[in-house]
């Protein structure tokens, strides 16, 4: 983190952002403002919600709190906590703050079982989330002389159409491609001379390798930004991402629970991510008690939104593990940062009393392999002791005709293993297409102790 | 001279040698040599195949993890000491075998020895100085090769 926020050690000001953009400005907000403007719209919420929304209104009663009693800012911590199946119980539109005469939007995030989470907009709703996303774009530096190639999926999800309408009122020109057929990806990515593009990190680095395939050298065109988000994503990513196709790699972060793309972005020091936090309010807790954490200690991220209308949501536990960086920002905004989020709290794994994240050994299955194999992780319990295994596809790449070569890479990986995890890692090279393929998460990890 | 070898990774468990080797014979590939290197966790078994492209596409495409490596193929009268008079030539030279086996040729009258060299060039070199015949590929294969 520090080695990044270095590249903006001092004459920033001469160096980013050639040009201000007005729509910039509430970034730059001072620190008392920002928290009377944030109190107010806080109170607003909560009385919006407590008068619209039954749960929430049943929620405080039940603690005995009117929407008076927050007073300070500090005095969110008096409120509830709101959860993914809060959403998913009041399915379809059960935490609607508004008629439906007044929504303009409905989104909807796909379930990994049953039911979607269904998300409303007003248009002053879509209004603020345009105005969050253009505000992003400008923090990564992109302005209205840029060409944005718009790989988020439209529909449903929230990245296509929130990434969208904020490059377009940013001023850019916006090439609404959504996701996938790579080839014409590129092909519209060199023809068009796009400077800048939106997608996931893992669709950009397939986009590189595709490119490499085809014989486009991506470093040889005018793209010089990569705006990636809507997927926890590493270090070793970035650096690959942007040697590879010549590009800065930003992270962006946000959730449709909150808004959709836009909560989150990093500026071009790439030190962590400001939050818009005039509209989405930050806290840190701690995942297990629910206590806030000291600040700028790591914990579970728990949002607020300040300013929605059809669904406000209050103290959103986000599941993504973060901390509040301490300190200014050397470009000069006010708005706090938070590090990028490379886990999330509920694929956390505790293996002989330690956190163990999924996500870790990611990186180090990429910093070993050029891209990620298929791995499974398999937990058991032997003589009362918790062992680990990382059943790991062989690649053609890390396939080698000598036992020696294999056995070596097999050591490495154990090694670099204990390094990251802290824990002792038994490693199985297993055949291509041996482990099971799946969309969610869990099956990633089979956890085969009897507790 | 050189010849190609297919290496491919298998996980030592039961059966995993013979599905690549059935995959083979059910589409009329001959398999000259055979070798297994095992460890606890996995193996890699090393074929000498008539038509070794075609044979790599083949096990590609049904998901196996192929790789073609130069070997060398070295002839020698199949007597005691045969073994030997080739093992010597590398004496002293820098040349390192990184892994060898052997299988009985032309009934059984002579035998061929297969080397993994790391520097392949450099031994086929220094076999030629010692007047030692190198196995050719059609000679492996025979009549049938050519079919």
């Amino acid at each position: 983190m520090s080695a990044r926020g270095e590249r903006c050690a001092t004459p920033v000001l001469s160096t980013i952002g050639s040009v201000f953009q007005p729509a910039s400005a509430p970034d730059y907000i001072p620190e008392i403002q920002l928290q009377q403007l944030q109190l107010s719209r806080l109170r607003a919420v909560v009385e919006r919600a407590w008068e619209r929304v039954p749960l929430f209104r049943s929620r405080l009663d039940a603690r005995g709190i009117v929407p008076e009693d927050i007073r300070t800012l500090g005095d969110v911590t008096l409120l509830p906590f709101t959860v993914k199946t809060d959403l998913r119980d009041t399915y379809p539109f059960g935490l609607f703050a508004s008629p439906m005469r007044d929504v303009v939007r409905l989104h909807a995030s796909s379930g990994t079982t049953g039911k979607p989470i269904v998300v409303a907009y007003t248009s002053a709703d879509l209004e603020v989330w345009s105005q969050v996303m253009e505000r992003a774009f400008a923090t990564c530096g992109l302005h209205r002389s840029d060409i944005i190639q718009n790989a988020y999926g439209y529909g449903l999800f929230t990245g296509g159409l929130g990434a969208h309408y904020g490059a377009e009122r940013l001023g850019a020109t916006v090439i609404p491609i959504s996701g996938g057929n790579t080839d014409r990806q590129i092909m519209i990515l060199r023809d068009f001379g796009v400077t800048a593009i939106c997608c996931t990190p893992s669709y950009f680095l397939h986009m590189v390798d595709r490119a490499a395939d085809l014989g486009v050298d991506l470093r040889e065109l005018p793209l010089r930004a990569g705006v990636f988000g809507a997927e926890p994503w590493t270090e070793t990513m970035r650096t690959r991402i942007e040697a590879m196709a010549g590009i800065r790699a930003f992270d962006i972060y946000g959730l449709s629970e909150i808004i959709g793309p836009g909560v989150a972005v990093e500026c071009e020091c790439q030190g962590g991510l400001h939050i818009f936090e005039d509209h989405f309010y930050p806290e840190i807790i701690n995942p297990e008690t629910g206590e806030p954490m000291p600040p700028g200690e790591e914990g579970e991220l728990v949002l607020t939104t300040l300013s929605k209308q059809a669904m406000p949501v209050i103290r959103y536990r986000t599941r993504d593990i973060t901390a509040l960086l301490p300190g200014s920002c050397p470009c000069g905004r006010t708005l706090r940062r938070m590090k990028r989020i490379s886990r999330r709290s509920d694929d956390m794994l505790i293996v002989r009393g330690v956190n163990v994240f999924p996500s870790q050994i990611e990186s180090v299955l990429l910093a070993m392999a050029d891209t990620m194999p298929h791995y499974q992780i398999i937990l058991t319990r032997e003589h009362g002791l918790d062992q680990m295994e990382v059943q790991v596809e062989v690649t053609a790449r890390m396939f080698s005709d000598t036992v020696g070569a294999l056995e070596k890479l097999n050591d490495q990986l154990a090694d670099a293993m204990e390094r990251v995890l802290q824990v002792r890692t038994r490693i199985t090279l297993v055949e291509p297409h041996t482990i099971p393929r799946s969309e969610g998460k869990s099956h990633r990890v089979i956890d085969r102790r009897s507790l | 001279m050189k010849i190609t070898q297919l290496s491919i990774f298998a996980e030592n468990k039961p059966g995993h040698v013979l599905a690549p080797c059935r995959l083979l014979a059910e589409n009329g590939m001959d398999i000259r040599a055979l070798s297994i290197a095992d460890t606890q966790r996995f193996g890699i078994l090393r074929l000498i195949v008539s038509g070794w492209t075609a044979a790599a596409n083949l096990l590609e495409e049904a998901g196996f993890l192929v790789r073609a490596t130069e070997v060398v193929g070295v002839v020698v009268p199949d007597h005691p000491g045969g073994l030997v008079r080739v093992l010597a030539t590398f004496e002293g030279t820098a040349i390192n075998i990184e892994y060898m086996y052997a299988f009985p040729f032309s009934r059984g009258e002579r035998a061929v020895l297969i080397f993994r060299f790391d520097n392949p060039d450099a031994a086929i070199e220094r076999l030629r100085e010692a007047g030692i015949a190198l196995a050719e590929r059609d000679e492996l294969f025979g009549v049938e090769a050519v079919r």
